[in-house]
């Protein structure tokens, strides 16, 4: 069996990059490759120009934060914090000086000699990212490591973990499968699936400029629309959408489209208008979610589609299910995918 | 659902005649143990009479030589065999957890645990026919033979208490430590091995009390002049039984009992 299929991934050094996509895409598979815990079949890792490979674990400059943390649970928060620099042989000042730095880093400095046992889950977390920004890697791996915590303090880790990584300077590679998180923190996604790696950009491109179906279904919510491509000259593009009016689009770098395509517009980007309208159908359903209200429409082709609106305080509701309504969008909100 | 609201759950306190049943173990479990010790402080010299308080057995058993003798050899026999069978057992352990699962592994668990399922008399007539060939060919005596041999038998109650333990921890702690630069010999001794320590403990414990208790293997291994503790206490059976076979017992069941309670108070976690 084959975890990971032609995956061929540029990091920049001191960047923010994610490793986003659903379970058993592969994410974790590849961060074990970078780590050492596995090695590949085929195929190279390089760290600043060296091949490694196939050096193991203990001799990459690469340190891990676990999904479980795997803190030692018979040492202290500070034992734990200082084991990495103490078996690279440092001496038990420098040693002793770093785990307190690390501490203050991460706020922690008064449970220094506690055990791990008697700290809470969200200072664990801590701990294990102190103890593996210790002995300042090249690469800091985090695999999951926000999953096991609630929602409040999950929010504060995620501008916590950009924080460090701007103090530190030290490259992180995240792996996750919430795209919340990977939008929140990232300066680079790559949006995995089933071993390959479907896109890599910026969190922006990602979302707005979503390379294929996949992409645009994981990460946000988006209406898929079939098109015809009538006329393209480089990238600029003539369409037809399958139940609408004919629009003129631009392609983003490298990208051709011809024959018939699927096109994603976000719900956001749509609004329902009474006259002037690209789509006409009936609104099925209102489901208001105290910032948004959502709008379901069944288009007259047949296609589910789906409007969002912004509620302001003047904001009445007017519209009843059943009624006919008219959905209307700016050109280049429409984005052509990748077959 | 009012109608079955009022059934209490099913719980086996409430099963008529537990209570009996539990206080009737009890009863048969300890009622031999409290005479045994009761009538070690029996002044009289009949096991079965009692003619008041004294602790005249306990002097006769310690001021005894051949007591003395045996008890001394029975210490240093389980614990040079503890030690030996702990030391494989942990070995057998790592090498049968840490290893990726290959053909024939159940075998190996097996052949380990052989001890536990051989009657004790083949083994016993086993090794006295094999350590008899050894000492014609090489004319070696002494105690190396029944160390051997309490060795081999104490190993699969060292394994199991090890191997439970490692089969228990978390592998992701090894991967760490090899994440933060520790080399496998590194891992081993800072992680594995403190981590595993009441594991091994626990076994060399049980191996201790096991290879202190036996009789069987023992009886046929010795050479004349290499009483333990029971083979003594077995020799003096075959003569006239006085309480001072009581005391000894009673010192036996003591250590036993110091050892097990030493084992708690060292494994117990700090809170």
């Amino acid at each position: 069996m084959q975890a990971l299929d032609d995956v061929s991934v540029t990091i920049r050094e001191n960047e923010f990059f994610t490793l986003l996509g659903p379970s058993g895409c592969g994410k974790t598979t590849l961060l074990r490759l970078i780590a050492g815990f596995d090695q590949p079949t085929r195929g190279t890792i390089l760290l600043q120009g060296q091949d490694i490979s196939h050096l193991p674990p203990y001799q990459r400059s690469v340190n891990t934060v676990f999904q479980s943390y795997a803190l030692f649970p018979h040492m202290t928060v500070a034992e734990n914090i200082g084991f990495g620099l103490e078996m690279l042989g440092k001496p038990k000042s420098e040693v002793r000086e770093t785990a307190d730095r690390m501490l203050k880093l991460v706020r922690m400095e008064e449970l220094r000699d506690r055990r791990t046992d008697q700290i809470s889950g969200g200072q664990q977390q801590r701990v294990a990212l102190a103890r593996a920004l210790a002995p300042r890697p090249k690469v800091l791996l985090l695999d999951e490591p926000l999953s096991a915590l609630d929602y409040k303090l999950r929010k504060e880790m995620q501008i916590e973990l950009k924080r460090l990584q701007s103090e530190t300077g030290i490259t992180f590679i995240f792996v996750t499968h919430d795209q919340e998180e990977a939008l929140t923190m990232s300066d680079r996604i790559a949006v995995m699936h089933a071993g390959k790696v479907l896109q890599i950009g910026s969190p922006r491109e990602i979302y707005d400029h979503p390379a294929d179906r996949f992409v645009a279904d994981f990460i946000g919510d988006t209406n898929f629309l079939m098109a015809e491509v009538l006329a393209s000259d480089g990238r600029q593009v003539r369409l037809r959408l399958a139940s609408g009016p004919e629009i003129a689009v631009e392609l983003p770098e490298n990208r051709s489209a011809s024959g018939r395509v699927t096109v994603a517009i976000r719900p956001e980007h749509a609004r329902l208008a009474p006259d002037g309208a690209a789509l006409n159908g009936t609104l099925e359903n209102i489901v208001y979610l105290g910032t948004d209200t959502h709008y379901h429409v069944r288009l007259d082709g047949g296609e589910a589609f789906v409007v969002r609106n912004q509620n302001r305080r003047d904001s009445t509701e007017a519209l009843q299910a059943g009624a006919p309504v008219g959905i209307a969008f700016e050109p280049d909100s429409v984005q052509v995918l990748r077959d | 659902m009012a109608l079955f609201g009022q059934r209490r759950p099913f719980s086996i306190r409430r099963l008529p005649g537990f209570t009996m049943i539990a206080i009737t173990c009890f009863v048969l479990l300890y009622t031999p143990i409290v005479t045994l010790v009761v009538y070690s402080f029996n002044a009289g010299k009949y096991i079965a009479i009692w003619e008041g308080f004294s602790l005249q057995w306990y002097v006769a058993a310690w001021n005894n030589a051949a007591v003395q003798d045996a008890t001394i050899r029975s210490l240093v026999l389980a614990a040079l065999a503890s030690l030996f069978a702990t030391t494989l057992a942990t070995m057998a352990a790592l090498g049968t957890t840490r290893v990726k699962p290959f053909r024939g592994l159940t075998a190996i668990y097996a052949m380990i645990n052989q001890p536990l399922m051989v009657p004790e008399i083949v083994t016993a007539v086993a090794l006295l026919i094999l350590f008899a060939v050894i000492k014609v060919a090489t004319g070696v005596q002494g105690l190396y033979y029944l160390v051997a041999a309490h060795t081999a038998f104490c190993i699969p109650f060292a394994y199991l208490p090890i191997r439970a333990r490692l089969e228990g921890m978390d592998l992701t702690l090894e991967t760490a430590a090899a994440d933060l630069y520790a080399t496998p010999w590194q891992t081993f001794r800072r992680v594995t091995l403190p981590l595993l320590f009441p594991g091994i403990l626990a076994g060399a414990m049980l191996a201790f009390v096991i290879s202190l208790d036996d009789v069987v293997i023992t009886e046929f291994v010795k050479s004349a002049g290499q009483e333990t503790l029971p083979t003594y206490m077995l020799g003096q059976l075959r003569r006239v039984i006085t309480p001072e076979i009581n005391a000894i017992s009673t010192a036996l069941l003591a250590i036993s009992i110091i050892v097990v309670s030493l084992f708690f108070v060292i494994t117990r976690k700090p809170s």
